[in-house]
């Protein structure tokens, strides 16, 4: 066994073990502090692909950003334990069958990467030396040149998703106070002060 | 020796010595920097600081180190001990290895990695990670509210930091450190760095950084007006103190991403004078008397301020700035001063 081998079982091994803790893990927190532990161990078994674009990119969106807000919303709920583990039971039946068909969709894709012609022609196709292109500016080139207008219109499907959860969200409360910074830098002096001479004994 | 050094076990053993002596770098400025950020604090108060321990009081941070790890380690009744001894060494080794991409000079840098700006900025974005755990497993109401306020400041934060380092990334064609320092030389020293084409972006990449990093006048995580101290309120002896050397370790990793970004890493800033890694550590050091003086002088924010500034002011300038500079590199704007991938990248 190399060094690499070695290192491909210890990343493996971690994905798949915490993985399997997330699921098992009793404190919601705990789960989702696993989940990151996965996502981290997946990123490293990325950069023994070769693949440290991706491998950075999945720790800077899904562990930096994605399971931040997760860890933020699970710290906030109030959970019931008891309650969860008796509607288990009753979301079994769901769960499983969730899992099949997701299970059963990996076997159809890996199954017809290795049979499939065109598959063949894809793997066939010679892969450019690495120190002649970087990985990073061969997504560069196929996402932002290639597939630009792919690219674009998922961007333009994202946005109208999040302007439709901002519109369901919005509600413009007439009876707060708000600051508003702009009056406040362009208040004058002249304005808002004015100087009394105040007399003694009489006030204003 | 030669021979030995080109088998397996002595590129092992090079490998553990250069993370050895980055290491050493590392600690040994953060006992100066803590003493140098609480001398500069002093001054700008007209008071003496630190001046007891050792020659002008230079061992006082010697002295406090050995004080924290000597201190019994409390652990609140209602914690979760283990997310709670997690939270400061997460906060203390994730400063660290982001030191192994950082270059001091042109080919003396840890890992040479090609995507070592995302290393960084990956790294950076997980710090917070110490900060939240640490919050909630003290399982006590003000580190909770410090830790919720962590999180959403340093998110903020580091989307407009990202969206300034985009722009530096346009320019340079690459996202090594070596390139982008390299991409800054030019004829004109210290004119010819990247403060200059991107002028406006070195205020707001040493803005974010201050509130990526906690630093006042951003400290709303560890308030001590409001929140007594945020999430360390729980902590005592060698945990606090790894959070606190983490704090100060980021700090100086920001003053580090400033030096290469914008002002040309190891570099001389005048032509005819030699390059060398003391630029690059003298440059780190002015801009950690920058932090310092900020959190002298400057008063602290409040929270909606603070979200403001971040959401509504630094992200769409940075988002304007990179479509301006895509355009400016594009057409080989002012000479090409945006457009130096022949020489870097």
């Amino acid at each position: 066994m190399t060094f690499f081998d070695f290192t491909f079982y210890l990343f493996a091994i971690v994905t798949v073990g915490s993985g399997l803790l997330c699921v098992l893990a009793r404190q919601p927190v705990h789960s989702v502090l696993w989940l990151i532990c996965a996502f981290f161990s997946s990123a490293g078994l990325f950069v023994l692909l070769g693949a440290e674009f991706i491998a950075m990119l999945l720790v800077i969106v899904y562990v930096g950003a994605v399971a931040v807000l997760f860890l933020f919303v699970v710290m906030m709920l109030d959970v019931d334990f008891a309650q969860l583990k008796a509607e288990m039971a009753k979301f079994m039946p769901v769960a499983l069958l969730i899992g099949v068909v997701l299970l059963m969709e990996l076997g159809l894709v890996f199954g017809s990467w290795t049979v499939s012609p065109d598959a063949e022609g894809l793997r066939a196709a010679v892969t450019p030396a690495l120190d002649e292109v970087h990985n990073t500016a061969a997504l560069g080139q196929l996402i932002y040149t290639k597939y630009i207008y792919l690219f674009q219109a998922a961007g333009l499907i994202l946005l109208v998703a999040m302007i439709g959860a901002i519109v369901l969200t919005l509600r413009h409360r007439k009876d707060v106070k708000r600051q508003v910074i702009r009056d406040q830098i362009l208040r004058d002096p002249k304005d808002a002060m004015e100087i009394k001479d105040v007399k003694p004994g009489q006030g204003l | 020796m030669a021979e030995f050094l080109a088998t397996n076990t002595g590129i092992a053993l090079i490998i553990v010595a250069q993370c050895l002596a980055v290491i050493g770098f590392v600690m040994i400025s953060l006992l100066f920097l803590v003493y140098g950020d609480r001398k500069i604090w002093a001054a700008v108060q007209m008071r003496r600081g630190p001046n007891v321990v050792g020659l002008w009081g230079l061992l006082q941070t010697v002295a406090d180190a050995l004080k924290y790890v000597v201190k019994e380690v409390v652990i609140p009744a209602g914690a979760d001990r283990t997310v709670f001894m997690l939270a400061p060494l997460a906060s203390f080794v994730l400063a660290m290895i982001a030191w192994a991409v950082i270059p001091f000079n042109d080919t003396w840098v840890l890992a040479n990695l090609n995507v070592a700006i995302l290393y960084v900025f990956a790294v950076s974005s997980l710090e917070v990670y110490g900060v939240i755990m640490g919050g909630w497993a003290s399982n006590s109401k003000y580190p909770f509210l410090g830790s919720l306020r962590s999180a959403a400041q340093m998110i903020s934060y580091e989307v407009s930091i990202g969206l300034i380092i985009v722009g530096v990334i346009i320019s340079t064609g690459s996202l090594n450190f070596g390139d982008i320092v390299r991409a800054q030389d030019g004829n004109y020293g210290f004119f010819s760095w990247y403060w200059l084409p991107h002028f406006p972006m070195v205020f707001l990449f040493f803005i974010s950084a201050l509130a990526e990093t906690n630093r006042p006048p951003f400290d709303l995580p560890e308030a001590e007006s409001e929140l007594v101290a945020g999430y360390q309120v729980e902590y005592s002896s060698t945990p606090f103190l790894l959070f606190m050397a983490g704090e100060y370790i980021a700090i100086f990793l920001m003053c580090a991403l400033t030096t290469l970004l914008f002002f040309g890493g190891w570099l001389s800033p005048i032509p005819g004078i030699a390059d060398s890694p003391l630029w690059m550590v003298g440059k780190m050091a002015f801009f950690f008397f920058l932090f310092a003086m900020v959190k002298a002088i400057v008063p602290r924010y409040r929270y909606d301020q603070l979200m403001r500034l971040g959401w509504k002011v630094f992200l769409p300038m940075s988002l304007a700035w990179v479509v301006l500079v895509a355009f400016f590199a594009q057409y080989g704007a002012f000479g090409g001063a945006y457009a130096r991938w022949a020489i870097g990248g």
